[in-house]
């Protein structure tokens, strides 16, 4: 509970020159995948890898105040929960045109998290932890009480978003490439954040705030705006998800999906970007593939979670350093 | 808004509130000391009132199941401690999140293998069948008020154990400053299994209180843990005292304003409007006090000595 108190899961950054060819190599295979496809795969995969990448750029907006900011968020669910609903709803008004919802969508997302932001951030470690379920549940709630819009039952979408009054949601193929890109250029933002001043002030806050503060930085400040940036792009993937399901549901929202979207950071491997990418695409596999099996899935999966907790460490990404690093010696 | 409502609803708002304390209390008490965050805290709330379910229909006696399933859950509570949590103390708090996460799916799906996941539920014992007459007309359950009661006895025995024995002297200590007390030389692990087990059984009992009341169905836990996390947060982490003052709260906050919001709105709005605006509100409305009472006091209302 000490405030200074570091993430000891953290595994150190990755050697500078290696994370590129990582997130290329791993870039490259999602952009071929739907040739994959055509000449073979499982159609299914693309439906499949298309609902992962939408929950990788909520992993990786997550990654941000997690895994470089070491709070805990264990509400980041509302956020994709607030994007979704205000798609869904701008839709069911009749408003589909994108470059309407979206600046709705980042303007909802970016005042729920200066709002709860200020108030949690107050606080550190366990409560943060509550304090960012409590709201999360607060929004869970909410939606559930919007009678109009379906409230416990859901909201079904009967068409897609627009942009500009075109609808590149229409095939599947268009919309895997329009997901794709999100998360390039959501994993490109981030990347950048990350290295900058901004992001090295974040990520040392992390290791010492007392010390930061008393360089003269303000954490506070900097942790908030984190935190927003961080719900923003979660609410973008709300967007998407919205699209892809054509139904939003409180559930989007409840609070084991804020735990589903923790497990897939700390599965890639807290703090790393690809790592998060690399998460979401395993979890959402390995749900795919386990429910396929047993609607009992998460008998298996459950301890599958304490396992992986109590014996790896650094996750998928740490895991894969370490066989490379065996390698090389 | 008659007067005779207004008691069955504090009293229904007390009665949350004690359940609340029972399951807050464990939780407070294995993070006070242990500075373990335990998410599996409100399955152990569920499983007491599913094994409730079980051994009352079994032994055809509310009291003698009660002890058996208290028993069961104690057992089931120390075999998690002994495979999964003694190995998460010394681990950061996003791992032990993550474990008892873990955890939670597997035993909300293993209770709907085990049990189906049709609502389950247990009679009100026939001694506490009846109702008492509050004021001329208006009843109220026997078997609610018997549950405060007991709630409110378990309370002031905790209060006994934690205040006035070694025990809990030992607790109250290992609370302030865990590795001071183990260097003290108190066995911190025998310790910590003492604190876990304890809170095991408070939620479990909570749960096998509530089953003839509620709908005992899988994740029941889930709502009641979130809710013991406000108290907890509202009441300041580690203190019993903060934990019954916050369920209190939060339990009177939530009913009453279950009950009286859309009255309380239809003052200044019309009746569709004020249903839609109270039924968010009402269920929003512990989460605001949560937010109100950390603004004020980012520690809680009542911060165990020490901590802070």
């Amino acid at each position: 509970m000490s405030p200074a108190s570091p993430a000891a899961t953290t595994p150190a950054p990755a050697p500078a020159r290696r994370r590129p060819v990582v997130a290329i190599v791993l870039f490259a295979l999602l952009a071929l995948l739907p040739v994959a496809v055509s000449l073979g795969l499982p159609a299914h995969w693309l439906t499949l890898v298309t609902r992962a990448m939408i929950f990788a750029i909520a992993a990786l907006s997550l990654d941000l105040i997690l895994g470089v900011g070491g709070l805990v968020s264990f509400g980041h669910a509302a956020f994709v929960g607030i994007g979704a609903y205000a798609t869904g709803i701008m839709i069911t008004e009749g408003r589909s045109e994108a470059l309407l919802i979206l600046p709705v969508v980042l303007v909802m997302c970016a005042l729920f998290g200066a709002v709860t932001g200020a108030v949690s951030l107050r606080t550190r470690g366990v409560t943060f932890i509550m304090i960012t379920l409590a709201f999360g549940q607060m929004v869970y709630f909410l939606a559930q009480a919007l009678s109009a819009y379906g409230g416990d039952d859901g909201l079904t979408l009967y068409e897609h978003s627009t942009i500009l009054g075109f609808d590149p949601f229409k095939n599947r193929i268009g919309f895997f490439y329009v997901v794709l890109g999100v998360l390039l250029a959501c994993y490109a933002l981030i990347g950048i954040i990350v290295a900058s001043r901004f992001g090295r002030v974040l990520r040392a806050a992390r290791e010492n705030a007392t010390r930061v503060a008393v360089t003269g930085f303000q954490v506070g400040r900097i942790r908030l705006v984190a935190y927003v940036i961080s719900g923003m792009i979660a609410g973008l993937s709300g967007f998407l998800l919205a699209n892809h399901t054509e139904f939003v549901s409180p559930a989007y929202m409840s609070w084991p999906r804020s735990g589903e979207l923790i497990f897939m950071v700390v599965l890639g491997g807290v703090g790393s970007l690809h790592g998060a990418i690399i998460g979401a695409l395993a979890f959402l596999f390995a749900e795919d593939v386990l429910s396929g099996w047993t609607e009992h899935w998460k008998v298996i999966f459950g301890p599958m979670i304490v396992l992986f907790v109590l014996f790896t460490r650094g996750g998928l990404v740490g895991l894969m350093r370490k066989l490379g690093a065996g390698r090389h010696d | 808004m008659t007067t005779g409502l207004l008691i069955v609803q504090i009293l229904n708002g007390l009665q949350l509130g004690i359940l609340l304390f029972l399951v807050a209390a464990g939780l407070t008490l294995v993070f006070g000391v242990m500075d373990f965050i335990n998410l599996a805290h409100g399955v152990q709330y569920m499983l007491g009132a599913y094994l409730a379910v079980t051994f009352v229909t079994l032994t055809g006696s509310f009291v003698l199941g009660l002890v058996l399933a208290l028993a069961a859950a104690l057992v089931i509570g120390l075999a998690l401690e002994f495979l999964v949590f003694r190995h998460l103390y010394e681990r950061d708090h996003l791992d032990q999140v993550l474990a008892t996460f873990g955890l939670i799916l597997l035993l909300n799906q293993g209770v709907k293998m085990v049990w189906g996941a049709a609502p389950l539920s247990v009679p009100v014992p026939a001694f506490l069948a009846g109702n008492v007459a509050l004021l001329d007309g208006i009843l109220y359950p026997t078997y609610r008020f018997a549950l405060i009661g007991a709630g409110l006895a378990v309370g002031a025995l905790l209060w006994f154990v934690v205040e006035k024995t070694r025990t809990g002297m030992l607790l109250r200590a290992g609370a302030s400053n865990a590795p001071m007390v183990s260097a003290l030389g108190v066995d911190i692990n025998k310790l910590f299994m003492v604190v876990f087990a304890f809170g095991t059984m408070l939620a479990a009992f909570a749960g096998a209180m509530a089953a003839p009341i509620l709908s005992v169905e899988p994740g029941m836990g889930d709502n009641i843990l979130i809710l013991a996390f406000v108290v907890i947060v509202v009441g300041g982490i580690g203190s019993i005292r903060g934990a019954f003052v916050g369920a209190l709260i939060v339990g009177l906050v939530d009913t009453l304003g279950r009950s009286f919001m859309n009255d309380l709105l239809r003052l200044f709005m019309s009746a569709p409007s004020a249903r839609a605006a109270g039924a968010a509100l009402s269920s929003m409305l512990i989460y605001l006090v949560m937010a109100i009472v950390l603004f004020v006091r980012p520690e809680g209302l009542l911060p165990a000595k020490g901590r802070a």
